[in-house]
């Protein structure tokens, strides 16, 4: 409501919408990305090596893949903080079928129907029950992680098929890797999904105004458990690269990814409010990320100070656009009093 | 009178605590005993106290991430402070432990009453930032229990009629509490702001510096909790309290606390960590393996709000069905 007064006492929208465009989210963080680039050849000789640049991508690759739909379901104004329990329930399932001696493709196929049904369910219980998604994922994210302690206990399983490597540490040519080459189909079909079809155009406007979209005819509720099916989908194939690039389960895999997607989504300009947002900037801020990993990796940086790093770049990147404006209102407030 | 409590969502509540409470008790009657009970409580109450403080947040449509990531920072310096001063007078480190807290909840409640960015992004943020600050302070040291004096330990301890420190605490808080958010004009603005914020601000209710108000508690409860949690468990590491903040809000959203705003008693949320902390408690009595836990919980949590959500639909004849009724988690922030 403050902005509403704010905004009528400010009318210079054509100066703003310039702003806008110099400032374009994805223009800033390619802009970024260059300066941490550059800051990392600087820090280390290898880093533009073709092979070290590859190895950087494994930073960042199968989160990158669980972002995609996450922003498509966070512009959808729903979230889910259950991913990475998906994650642990699909490789643990896939771990039991490999040790029954289970071919590679019934354990990938076990490994992406174990996050479909994970993300069905979890899409049943916010839609059916009217439950905000945030609840039902904490619920759900101590239950998924919860069979896998079940089922597993404390031990590690690690006899996967041979060939099952292929998929986390395979490359298809020079230093493409496989992982590399999926998440690169994955972003192009996301982006033509979100922003070359009707049903991207939905998902804004659901996210928009979900009443709105209800009434103007929108299957809102059916579309909300396709996207949650489609978090699910895209986390079964993240563990089944997971699983097969560590080679082993266990059921604290993956423990905090969560977090780093959601922090991934946010920095691609994606509004936590729902309603805005592109798989452009998602797919940028996961390059950023993996590559301040990599260069803090290379300064020996220990893991839990990335975090920090992490969080105050998440921070900085969400308030910097509200500090602007709050300088610029104190600002016309005072020339408004001196005049 | 009775009757009312009864058939509220508290009344019901507390009847399946009891239920729970009593089943558990058929099985093995040391459950029900007096001392058996008061250590529940014991278990539960730095639950409680972090839960009023997150009711406060999430009842004016916002929510704190970080708030097991302050536990963990607050308690870490407390300890390392006891350990370089082993003579340090008591007094001294609680209240250092609210004023830190306190410090690191007013962070959160800064961005989200001047900048307007919302309270999940930002607490996601801090919550690593928190986390990671308890890593530089100890190096990755732990404070073991023969380095901290025992005062620091003994405290929480320390029986007044039978009753531990840390039990009275959580009492005291919650009388408070409640007389607060029922008696107060301040406690009652949390709900005015979160009820309708549009509203609230043409009655003159500052919304965001409410929403400052309720980390600031949030906050200083958390950095209490930081105190008593590294005493009680007599060690302090970095991830202390890790994944706690989950159980947090999973205890508020048990007990009624809507996270959407508005909604929410002293009472319901209390019950609700109880909820948790009789069903921690009482999984190990009855031979449930300790694997089994994490999905036990999980259930009882969409279990219960499920039964939560049933009973908040509304009595009257709905015409036209709202989709997003409930399922606006994030909109709930915006305003």
């Amino acid at each position: 409501m403050d902005t509403i007064i704010k905004k009528s006492t400010t009318p210079d929208a054509l100066s703003t919408s310039r702003l806008q465009a110099l400032l374009r989210w994805e223009a800033f963080l390619i802009l970024i990305v260059f300066l941490v680039c550059v800051m990392n050849s600087y820090l280390s000789p290898y880093f533009l090596d073709p092979w070290n640049l590859s190895d950087a991508t494994f930073n960042f690759t199968e989160k990158a893949l669980i972002a995609l739909p996450m922003a498509m379901l966070i512009i959808a104004k729903e979230i889910d903080i259950s991913v990475a329990a998906i994650i642990s329930l699909s490789s643990t399932l896939m771990g039991l079928v490999a040790q029954m001696g289970a071919p590679i493709y019934m354990v990938v196929l076990v490994g992406v129907l174990v996050g479909a049904t994970c993300g069905l369910f979890n899409g049943v219980l916010v839609t059916q029950f009217k439950i905000p998604s945030i609840v039902v994922t904490i619920g759900t994210m101590s239950l998924f992680r919860g069979i896998s302690y079940i089922l597993l206990g404390d031990q590690v399983v690690r006899d996967y098929p041979d060939g099952f490597e292929f998929f986390g540490q395979g490359y298809v040519y020079w230093v493409f890797s496989f992982e590399l080459l999926l998440l690169v189909l994955f972003a192009l079909l996301f982006y033509w999904l979100l922003h070359r079809t009707t049903f991207g155009r939905y998902t804004y406007a659901i996210g928009n105004n979900p009443t709105a979209s209800y009434y103007s005819g929108i299957k809102v509720d059916k579309h909300r458990l396709i996207l949650f099916t489609l978090v699910g989908v895209m986390s079964g194939i993240a563990a089944v690269l997971l699983t097969s690039r560590l080679g082993s389960t266990r059921p604290s895999i993956a423990m905090g990814w969560e977090l780093s997607i959601i922090t991934m989504v946010v920095l691609g300009g994606v509004s936590i409010l729902g309603g805005s947002g592109t798989i452009g900037g998602v797919v940028l801020a996961a390059v950023l990320m993996g590559m301040v990993t990599f260069g803090m990796g290379l300064l020996n940086i220990p893991g839990i100070v990335m975090t920090i790093i992490v969080g105050v770049m998440l921070i900085t990147v969400v308030s910097l656009p509200a500090l602007i404006s709050f300088y610029k209102n104190r600002l016309s407030k005072k020339e408004v009093h001196q005049s | 009178m009775l009757k009312r409590f009864v058939y509220s969502r508290e009344g019901i509540l507390s009847l399946i605590v009891l239920a729970m409470f009593f089943s558990v008790g058929a099985i093995s009657p040391d459950f029900i005993s007096l001392s058996n009970s008061i250590g529940i409580f014991n278990d539960t109450a730095i639950l409680i106290m972090l839960a009023l403080g997150q009711m406060l947040v999430i009842l004016t449509r916002c929510i704190d991430l970080s708030v097991a990531a302050n536990v963990a920072f607050t308690g870490m310096l407390v300890a390392m402070v006891n350990q370089a001063f082993p003579d340090i007078n008591m007094a001294f480190l609680i209240l250092l432990s609210l004023v830190v807290g306190a410090f690191l909840g007013a962070i959160n409640g800064l961005f989200v009453w001047l900048l307007k960015v919302p309270s999940i992004v930002i607490t996601l943020g801090t919550m690593s930032i928190y986390r990671g600050a308890t890593f530089l302070l100890s190096d990755g040291a732990w404070v073991n229990s023969h380095q901290m004096s025992e005062s620091f330990i003994g405290l929480p301890r320390y029986e007044v009629l039978s009753i531990p420190v840390l039990c009275w605490t959580a009492i005291a808080l919650i009388i408070l509490a409640f007389w607060t958010m029922k008696f107060s004009v301040w406690g009652r603005n949390f709900y005015a702001a979160g009820g309708n914020p549009m509203a609230a601000f043409y009655s003159g209710v500052n919304v965001g510096k409410v929403q400052f108000y309720g980390f600031l508690v949030s906050g200083t409860l958390a950095g209490l909790c930081g105190y008593f949690w590294v005493s009680r468990f007599a060690v302090a590491y970095v991830d202390v309290a890790n994944g706690f903040e989950l159980q947090v809000i999973a205890a508020c959203v048990i007990g009624g606390v809507s996270i959407v705003g508005g909604l929410g008693s002293v009472i319901g949320c209390v019950i609700g960590a109880l909820f948790i902390g009789v069903v921690n408690n009482a999984l190990p009595i009855i031979g449930v393996s300790p694997f089994w836990q994490m999905a036990i919980s999980g259930t009882v949590i969409i279990i219960a709000v499920i039964a939560n959500a049933s009973s908040n639909k509304e009595k009257a004849r709905i015409i036209l069905r709202k989709p997003d009724q409930a399922s606006t988690s994030l909109s709930a922030q915006s305003h």
